[in-house]
């Protein structure tokens, strides 16, 4: 197995290098950021299922909110932001 | 983005879900020389369990069928979400509403096969809602997407064939894998490995998972009731009922087993028992030209997910005699699936590790004491909004099941958030061909 080629995404405007065919939740993991979303009361919600089920994984990616981080893959100049648009 | 510009498809059969049931279904149909086109919301075909790190070899099996849906002639549409699905009474087709992306298609067919899968069955603890803990599938799944676990102190504690491959597969890729607790009672397991004696390679392949974890114990008759952190998981409390003891970790991997993908079985009006769509013995659900197949019909596991899916398929294409010789099969495999179930399911006690004060839905942050067990899974929308939010209650309606021994609600659309957009495109055969851009598409 030869080690994949990588792709450069941008997470709250930091460029973070990852082998292609990650997912942008396995992404952000290995990258030690933990924290995708706010609940409605406030906690710090991060993916729990990896598989599509749960939405604790949303972010807004490519400018399109609540995106299931878990089902989207990283390819080169994707933009991700974990505040969600339109939050105060 | 207006409804006229939403893309039709049509198809002689719709199948939803590429894994392995699905994959086998539409290849069967395909090979016919039949329009099939196979929906997933995933980026890649395989489901859950032939999902494979990038760039890593698939199973033979996976690749077997993966090559032998390539040549099919299947329509392959990955990253798309069914969001609703009915039938016409006009035109007698089925219409699914789809979106992937910021776009929008239907797709019309007269026969829909599915294959939705199973998602896995969390149940509440203080503390579950910390970064830090994930599923037991859910660490497979991230893994097999690219996460990184080296380093991470792992405490594996649920319930499952499962909880085996998951710790090898984190110990391969560098974690510390502390503890592997199974919830199920000792002897249970003990009963059940023994009557798998006529499936050695079974055996073989559970003997070799535990030889890729062997630095860490696996303890039965064990289970997590409590994680603590600040911001994040520092740690977790387990117990065998009469002694606690508490391990510091970076990762707890979670979940008590499988339950079926119903929610557009539902939406179809397809009967449902036992939290998985009925079928018959030619995989038909109660609804005519409807299937279901794979765990959407029953946990299973791969290898009944295949058989079904291949009987589903013949069937829904009139081959009934070839489907039969694969009965046979379906029953032996449908039987260990039953012991399997029997063997793990959730103990009474885990019906209490929830504290009044631990969130049971996510999504809106509704705590256990604000739900009331007399309730029904209605009135707990209605007074809490439990189950009201983003995943619909796949989560917490799940939990709900167990704890309260209450009924899922009734499915509805849409079946997923969608974009509004998505949601205009059609409705009762309403959509109409793209039209040219610039247009007038507006009344």
């Amino acid at each position: 197995m030869s080690s994949p080629a990588l792709v450069a995404i941008v997470v709250d405007g930091r460029e973070l290098r990852v082998p292609a065919g990650t997912t942008v939740a396995a992404a952000l993991l290995s990258a030690g950021i933990d924290t995708f979303r706010r609940s409605v009361t406030g906690e710090i919600r991060a993916p729990l299922c990896g598989m599509g089920v749960c939405y604790e994984c949303r972010l807004t990616i490519d400018g399109v909110s609540h995106r299931r981080a878990c089902l989207v893959l990283a390819v080169d100049g994707l933009s991700v932001s974990t505040t969600p648009a339109g939050a105060a | 983005m207006t409804p006229s510009d939403a893309e039709l498809v049509s198809a002689d059969v719709l199948v939803v879900g590429a894994g392995p049931a699905g994959i086998a279904a539409a290849a069967t149909i395909a090979e016919s020389g039949r329009r099939v086109v196979l929906v997933d919301q995933s980026p890649t075909v395989g489901g859950q369990i032939w999902r494979h790190r990038h760039g890593s070899t698939p199973p033979a099996a996976a690749r077997r069928w993966i090559a032998r849906l390539q040549r099919s002639g299947t329509e392959v549409r990955c990253e798309t979400t069914v969001v609703d699905l009915y039938a016409s009474a006009e035109s007698g087709l089925f219409s699914a509403v789809v979106e992937r992306g910021t776009s929008a298609a239907v797709i019309h067919a007269p026969c829909v096969v599915l294959a939705t899968g199973a998602r896995e069955r969390f149940l509440p603890f203080r503390g579950w809602t910390l970064p830090g803990v994930i599923g037991v599938g859910g660490a497979q799944a991230l893994l097999k997407s690219g996460m990184s676990f080296a380093g991470k102190r792992v405490v594996i504690a649920g319930s499952g064939p499962l909880l085996l491959p998951v710790a090898a597969a984190l110990v391969e890729d560098g974690a510390r894998v502390q503890l592997v607790a199974e919830q199920a009672d000792g002897r249970a397991v003990a009963r059940f490995a023994l009557g798998l004696w006529r499936r050695p390679a079974t055996l073989a392949q559970a003997a070799r998972y535990r030889a890729g974890f062997l630095g860490a114990p696996y303890r039965v008759g064990q289970w997590v009731t409590a994680a603590r952190g600040a911001e994040r998981l520092e740690e977790v409390t387990i117990t065998d009922g009469r002694r606690e003891r508490v391990l510091p970790c970076d990762t707890l991997c979670s979940a008590y087993g499988l339950v079926p993908n119903i929610q557009l079985a539902r939406l179809l009006g397809c009967r449902v028992a036992n939290g998985a769509a009925v079928v018959d013995a030619r995989q038909e659900t109660s609804v005519a030209r409807v299937y279901a197949v794979g765990e959407a019909s029953g946990i299973g596991g791969v290898e009944l997910a295949l058989v079904e899916g291949q009987i589903g398929a013949l069937c829904a294409i009139g081959r009934d005699g070839e489907a039969r010789r694969l009965h046979s099969d379906r029953a032996s495999l449908a039987a260990i699936a039953a012991a399997m179930e029997q063997t793990f399911a959730p103990r009474e006690e885990l019906r209490a590790i929830a504290t009044p004060d631990t969130i049971v839905c996510r999504c809106e942050d509704v705590t256990m004491g604000a739900i009331r067990a007399e309730w029904t899974m209605r009135q707990a929308k209605l007074y809490t909004r439990a189950g009201m939010g983003p995943c619909q209650g796949r989560v917490c309606g799940t939990a709900l099941e167990f704890l309260h021994g209450w009924h899922a609600d009734t499915g509805r659309t849409p079946a997923e958030p969608a974009l509004v957009s998505t949601i205009l495109a059609d409705r009762s055969g309403s959509a109409r061909p793209a039209t040219p851009q610039g247009s007038a598409a507006h009344d």
